[in-house]
């Protein structure tokens, strides 16, 4: 590792490996450090993303990946189901990832690219002067050194410091905390190629429990809640045991995987002088379906091509790296982290009885875009209600 | 004063990013509370698996 770097990227999941990646195939130097001692473990994810959206970023590789899916299930609180598929037929609309392995080929690829990686490497304070982010302190086996860059990327994920650190408040309101367990489970009869979503208070309050195919008679299953929701006796695992022991008696865990997914709305500011912060340490998960792969990458990859501009020119304040917030706020992807917030919002206070009628409304849907905003769309078509009830939303929505 | 069950934890963040005095640090596979920690019981409450606890000291 050198001692100065034009960019230094904290935390080695997607965000943090795309922004280096592309930092680095720009020709900066780029130095990545990931706290934990492997890329990709301990995994902290459902692993779902959408065909579409990941082909922005990496071909599609059968080492990374664990299933290809063909549609969804969502099943009601009085098990009424609703099965979505796209009206492209036999298209498949999205992956189950293998988060070990596909992290660890993005890390890999930064570095072919040229970018410095270093793991069991913490980032324990930023190097201030003038309240100028210039790089930070790290701590590896024991030794501290201080590496400084003209710009730094807290990538650092859920449970970020960095950005605190530098006067940025991170904190994520206790409703909007998602607390997640999951279990791999194995030996169960599941339908390989479609993800299901189960809903209702009694399930995952003002949340939703997930079955997502992982090859085989293997799957992730897992449950997020809100943290509102959440306490002693009535936790995420006491939901998650309870359908298990239900649905899955005879299912071997084979992996435990805790975690707290945000699904509020994204930090006020993303940007600081000398900082820009992005993936789940910028709160950009989308609040509706606690998806984050996908908006890590874009936020990443938009990092590094914004410091890379702003370090040509010589000028890394504040005001020149706002190109960067102001870039993925008015993007699809953040435009429809706004709309999905509100969407998560109003759909987190209908009652039972109401979530049971709209999804028997219809059984099945052929969505021309495998896209939740879609998926709303099309209830809208057959549940005026919804159009009323949904209100100012409506005009995003056409 | 907040706890760690140890045994419990699946060192996950959650707690990290609900704390509103930044008091909370997973650093690999540890939760770090340091002094400025409130024992206002909010990581307690979101915690996936109940591994923490406000305890509070008995006064003397």
């Amino acid at each position: 590792m050198k001692k100065r770097y034009d960019l230094l990227v904290i935390g080695g999941g997607p965000a943090g490996a795309i922004a280096a990646r592309t930092a680095a195939k720009k020709g900066l130097s780029v130095c990545l450090v990931e706290k934990r001692p492997a890329i990709g473990a301990p995994v902290r994810c459902a692993e779902g993303i959408g065909q579409a959206v990941l082909a922005e970023f990496i071909e599609p590789d059968e080492r990374w990946i664990s299933a290809e899916m063909t549609g969804s299930v969502i099943i009601a609180p009085d098990g009424t189901t609703m099965r979505l598929e796209s009206s492209l037929a036999g298209n498949k609309v999205g992956y189950i990832l293998d988060r070990k392995v596909f992290d660890r080929e993005l890390v890999w690829q930064a570095a072919e690219a040229g970018s410095d990686v270093s793991v069991k490497t913490r980032a324990a304070a930023p190097i201030m002067e003038d309240g100028v982010v210039k790089g930070a302190r790290l701590e590896y086996c024991g030794k501290v050194s201080n590496v400084t860059a003209d710009v730094v990327v807290a990538a650092d994920g859920v449970e970020s410091k960095f950005a605190r650190w530098c006067g940025i408040d991170t904190t994520v309101p206790v409703s909007d905390i998602m607390s997640s367990v999951q279990y791999v489970l194995t030996g169960i009869d599941i339908d390989p190629h479609t993800t299901t979503f189960y809903l209702g208070n009694s399930v995952a309050p003002e949340g939703y429990l997930w079955v997502f195919p992982k090859g085989g008679r293997s799957a992730n299953v897992g449950v997020g809640i809100s943290g509102k929701k959440s306490g002693s006796g009535h936790r995420a695992k006491d939901y998650l045991d309870r359908f298990v022991h239900k649905t899955f008696p005879d299912g071997k865990q084979i992996e435990f995987i805790v975690g707290g997914v945000s699904v509020c709305q994204p930090l006020e500011c993303t940007v600081a002088d000398g900082l820009l912060i992005a993936g789940d340490a910028a709160r950009v998960v989308d609040p509706l379906t606690g998806g984050g792969i996908y908006n890590a990458m874009f936020t990443g990859r938009l990092a590094a091509n914004v410091a890379a501009d702003c370090i040509a020119d010589g000028n890394t304040g504040k005001n020149a790296l706002m190109a960067y917030d102001t870039g993925w706020r008015t993007s699809k992807m953040g435009r429809s982290i706004e709309r999905n917030y509100h969407i998560k919002e109003y759909l987190i206070k209908l009652p039972d009885e109401k979530l049971n009628a709209i999804i028997r409304s219809v059984s099945k849907l052929n969505l021309t875009e495998f896209s939740t905003i879609t998926l709303i769309k099309e209830l809208m078509k057959v549940n005026p209600k919804l159009v009323v009830e949904l209100g100012m939303l409506v005009a995003s929505l056409h | 004063m907040l706890k760690v069950h140890r045994d419990i934890c699946g060192y996950c963040g959650c707690c990290v990013s609900v704390c509103p005095e930044g008091s909370l640090e997973l650093i690999d596979a540890y939760l770090c509370v340091e002094k400025s920690c409130t024992s206002c019981g909010i990581c307690a409450k979101v915690c996936p698996l109940g591994a923490l606890e406000v305890v509070h000291e008995k006064k003397v």
